[in-house]
């Protein structure tokens, strides 16, 4: 299954089919026009843009692995030999174990519980129809343009009364409820995809509105489970705003604002600093690595409006 | 038995995509539903009442109408911030949107033509769009960092040693560091979504034109780009809120003060501070006018591009 059984893209450029499967490169049908230069400077400017963007990553982990002496001394030399010792004092002096257990904390019960309540709401707006389920889908789609961020006061003022500011549980429904908008929009038009008969044999079986949510859409609609769970994953882990303000004590902080504070406190130890950012940053790319088609379909979710 | 089914049948079929009672669907909506009011529209309701009080710390005072809009046009320091750090969410806005629709287009154009390494140039573009904006910030100033800064040994190393700066120091260059960062971290976003439109337009509209005697140019700039206007849509619409929010990387990279004198100021950072750095008495009315402002202008403009997006697509096709 190689490229070369498109004869027809003599000279225009293959198209379609982003599998990934390795096929003939198109440079080789382009030659036939302009001789190897537009191809390798295309080549070339997509390898150099390549280097731009992930250089300042790479030297992230590099100076991460080296000491803040070397560092001082040779701003570009490489880590060798490795040295972990910044990690451990990142980790175990600097609090990053407490950020990273926190982070994972509220990031994993907000995701969870902003899926759930995502999933019943979609549920119902692809399967009623009335207007006002469908104002209140688009209430919820406004979620998605709107500054929320810019209300922060009387969210403030409202876990303040609540006893709850400093508690991680406050982020987790703060983030659950940002996290409606998107999830409510990809899933409900999942559901809208899945044939109405469903629900008939499913009635028809006996099975009450819930069991047939349950029993029969749910298992169906789990590709889009997948990306709106690793999609909103990204924001909540990065997210720097609602903890800077709901979050004053050091030992409910998260990640990002953990690191706030210890670029004030560490300021000249650049390995530590280096250790830190690596440390905040490893969950997000290991995830990439292992979901880039949900990160890549919630990226580009809006396209199908 | 008849007469009592075709009354049912009937109540169905007008209304296709129904098979959930109302009542039975409010109890689906409901925990989404308190979610929302209580955290997003409750807060955001009460945000904007807020301007238009006086306040003593948290203590509402009189409805004093427009007063505290007012002040921030007329009195010091605002009068003057407010201009300042909006010209700096300008730039933010035309800086990414000229990246990303020069490079970025043109990485999504040749990455589209391109088979072999495809996912390892997708992967490579999308990373830094993923970490955390504030993570890219302080990388940076990392970076930049005026004497053991690799950005400034790179230079040294190649030559270039007189363009070695305090990159982050000089007011000059400080502002446009914080434009260059935003853009670079979000270049990622165009690359995939202008990918996705490309992928989706159909082959043989392209080589219709090809076969017609179009070039490579003429063919991009009257078949590809045209069919490309709903991403570009999209892309400038994402950007100019993001622009406007923009508050991690300017903190990372200048402090909650827009550090070095106000050069890296932006509206969300003026709003942080003086909400929660000011100390003035009447902090709450008075940023909760900046807020609302704020507001009004990302969620009119954002409504506007979206509709000038939507003429300029319906006159395409």
């Amino acid at each position: 299954m190689t490229a070369t059984i498109t004869p027809e893209s003599r000279d225009a450029p293959t198209h379609g089919g982003d599998s990934g499967t390795p096929s003939n490169p198109d440079r080789q049908g382009r030659t036939r026009r302009r001789p190897t230069l537009g191809g390798f400077a295309s080549s070339t400017f997509l390898w150099i843009y390549a280097a731009i963007s992930i250089a300042p990553l790479l030297l992230m982990v590099s100076n991460s692995l080296r000491t803040t002496q070397d560092m001082a001394q040779q701003p570009l030399g490489l880590p060798l030999p490795p040295n972990f010792t910044s990690y451990q004092k990142a980790w175990v002096t600097a609090s990053f174990e407490t950020y990273f257990v926190n982070s994972i904390f509220v990031t994993v019960a907000s995701v969870v519980l902003s899926t759930a309540v995502s999933l019943l709401a979609a549920y119902a707006f692809a399967r009623t129809r009335s207007k006002w389920f469908t104002a209140l889908e688009g209430l919820f789609l406004s979620g998605l343009m709107l500054p929320v961020y810019l209300a922060i006061l009387p969210l403030f003022f409202l876990l303040d009364s609540l006893g709850m500011v400093s508690n991680l549980w406050s982020l987790i429904l703060v983030y659950a409820a940002l996290g409606i908008p998107f999830s409510t929009f990809v899933l409900a038009s999942f559901f809208r995809q899945l044939p109405l008969e469903l629900d008939e044999a499913a009635r028809l079986d006996g099975a009450g509105p819930f069991q047939t949510f349950w029993r029969v859409h749910l298992p169906l609609v789990r590709p889009a489970i997948a990306t709106v769970v690793v999609f909103r994953f990204v924001p909540v882990w990065n997210d720097f705003f609602y903890p800077l303000i709901l979050i004053r004590d050091q030992s409910s902080y998260t990640l990002p604002v953990g690191i706030t504070r210890f670029f004030g406190e560490y300021q000249t130890d650049w390995a530590t600093l280096f250790a830190g950012l690596t440390l905040a940053t490893i969950p997000l790319v290991v995830l990439f690595l292992l979901a880039t088609k949900q990160i890549v379909s919630g990226l580009t979710a809006g396209m199908s409006k | 038995m008849s007469a009592i089914t075709v009354p049912k049948v009937r109540r169905r079929r007008p209304s296709t995509g129904v098979a959930l009672s109302r009542r039975a669907g409010l109890v689906f909506v409901l925990p989404a539903l308190i979610l929302f009011a209580v955290f997003i529209a409750y807060p955001l309701l009460t945000a904007l009442s807020y301007s238009f009080f006086d306040w003593t710390g948290i203590l509402r005072g009189d409805f004093t109408g427009l007063e505290n809009y007012v002040r921030l046009f007329t009195t010091l320091p605002y009068s003057e911030d407010i201009p300042n750090a909006f010209v700096h969410n300008l730039l933010l806005f035309f800086g990414a949107m000229v990246f990303q629709n020069t490079v970025g287009l043109g990485l999504a154009t040749l990455l589209h033509r391109t088979r072999r390494f495809k996912r390892f140039f997708q992967t490579m573009y999308t990373l830094p769009y993923l970490v955390s904006p504030l993570v890219i910030g302080y990388l940076w100033s990392l970076m930049l960092s005026p004497l053991f800064g690799p950005v400034n040994a790179v230079l040294r190393a190649i030559g270039l040693g007189e363009l070695a700066q305090p990159w982050l120091g000089n007011p000059q260059t400080a502002i446009w560091v914080v434009v260059i960062v935003t853009a670079w971290q979000w270049i990622g976003f165009p690359v995939l979504l202008y990918g996705a439109a490309l992928g989706g337009i159909p082959e043989e509209v392209d080589e219709a034109a090809s076969l017609d005697g179009a070039n490579a140019w003429q063919r991009f700039r009257s078949v590809t780009l045209p069919m490309l206007v709903p991403a570009i849509g999209t892309v400038s619409v994402l950007t100019f809120i993001g622009a406007m929010e923009a508050f991690p990387i300017p903190y990372a990279l200048g402090g909650s003060q827009g550090n070095p004198a106000g050069a890296t100021d932006v509206l969300s950072l003026l709003f942080y501070r003086t909400a929660f750095e000011s100390g003035s008495s009447n902090a709450i009315g008075t940023s909760s006018a900046i807020a609302t402002l704020l507001f009004l202008f990302i969620f009119g403009i954002a409504i506007l591009i979206t509709a000038i997006m939507r003429r300029a697509e319906r006159k395409l096709f």
